[in-house]
């Protein structure tokens, strides 16, 4: 993968809203922001009510996500361009979903909503309805996606990188600071990870930065080419924005997200947990 | 939107932003918290709605981002310390430092001067 194949601009968006094969996808958790202006044509997912199971903390499973993209009108041979808010944390989560599930062409629209709105480009509150499909998935993608057995395994040996940011990471805040504070597990980090903060991939647009400034950043954290990479934050949708990164944009060969993140590491009993600005040792 | 007003949302929900117009929900302990909140306004003093504003760290770290309500308010939930808050908006940007204490902080932000 690359930027050519998995970003489009804003430009290209814009120019194609009615190219026929092309599916946007507005991805949040706020609905109310697809639901107050969305651009032309783009069907929403709501990133916990579509994608999450309704009573375990897991994905919706494989007959759920082709029950899905068929309701919403996704054909298997759709170019699907995701975008959303927040930076597009969760149209990046909503593609690491799609790729999980073996979707062919999928792409996110850099810059989301947030370039789209700062350029003052038109949105619409127009109803979006697509004839069903018969949407068939693929069986999950393990390669892409870690679970907590494998990343307390990684300790010290993988890349792990934390994309949270440094007062997260260092354990004096839990949660982002637009989110209240009050948390059931520990603060802290997993030992020996490295925090690359998800933000420092993005201009203040929400765009991308350069291929060459990302390698630059990656680099100088410290991972190491030819080892393993897992990243994880909170709940797994701002590693997805820093997955995609090392992944699409850069093309690093094994790279996975760790979607239960520090929600479920920090409540994990006997854990190794580290605190304060250092990765820590294994 | 139930981020802002279900009590165990921020732990059971993901990381969008919480409507920003909502009063403070119960479970929000203030003898704990240190809210940053307030409106950006514009040149001329207008209430700029839709506007991102990023809540920087004390080095200039990003540390979050909301969008502006329709009445311009934003809100953040931090530690007590020096931030910065800077807007983005189509009128213009604009940053404020800030000196956060336990308890609310008001700021305003002015974009586009």
């Amino acid at each position: 993968m690359s930027r050519d194949t998995a970003l489009v601009s804003a430009d290209w968006a814009e120019k194609n809203l009615d190219a026929p094969g092309v599916v946007f996808v507005e991805v949040d958790e706020d609905t109310s922001a697809y639901d107050g202006g969305h651009i032309a044509g783009a069907v929403k997912i709501d990133w916990k009510t579509d994608l999450q199971d309704p009573v375990r903390r897991d994905f919706i499973n494989k007959s759920q996500f082709e029950a899905l993209l068929s309701e919403r009108g996704i054909g298997n041979d759709d170019v699907v361009v995701l975008y959303g808010g927040n930076n597009n944390w969760f149209a990046a989560y909503a593609y690491w979903y799609f790729k999980l599930y073996g979707h062919r062409d999928v792409k996110l629209l850099d810059g989301g909503r947030k370039k789209w709105e700062l350029d003052a480009r038109p949105l619409t509150t127009e109803v979006v309805a697509r004839p069903a499909t018969q949407y068939v998935a693929q069986e999950p993608d393990s390669s892409i996606r870690a679970f907590r057995d494998e990343v307390v395994a990684a300790i010290g040996t993988q890349n792990l990188v934390d994309v949270r940011s440094p007062d997260e990471f260092a354990g004096r805040l839990l949660a982002p600071a637009h989110l209240p504070q009050e948390q059931a597990q520990r603060a802290g980090h997993i030992p020996t990870a490295v925090n690359v903060p998800w933000s420092k991939a993005a201009n203040e647009d929400g765009t991308f930065k350069s291929d060459d400034e990302l390698r630059a950043l990656y680099a100088e954290a410290g991972l190491e080419d030819g080892k393993d990479t897992i990243a994880y934050c909170r709940i797994g949708e701002r590693s997805s924005h820093t997955w995609f990164v090392l992944k699409e944009l850069l093309g690093h060969s094994n790279v996975k997200n760790y979607d239960g993140s520090w929600t479920e590491y920090g409540s994990l009993i006997g854990v190794p947990v580290v605190l304060g600005d250092e990765p820590g040792k294994a | 939107m139930t981020a802002a007003t279900t009590p165990n949302a921020a732990t059971a929900a993901g990381c969008a932003a919480p409507d920003q117009a909502a009063p403070l929900p119960a479970s929000v302990d203030l003898a704990k918290e240190t809210v940053i909140t307030g409106t950006v306004r514009s040149a001329d003093g207008e209430a700029v709605a839709g506007a991102y504003v990023r809540l920087l760290d004390s080095t200039g770290e990003f540390t979050a981002e909301v969008v502006t309500s329709p009445a311009g308010q934003f809100r953040f939930f931090a530690a007590p310390g020096s931030w910065t808050l800077r807007a983005l908006s189509r009128h213009g940007n604009g940053d404020t430092p800030v000196t956060a204490a336990q308890g609310v902080n008001e700021v305003s932000v002015t974009v586009g001067s």
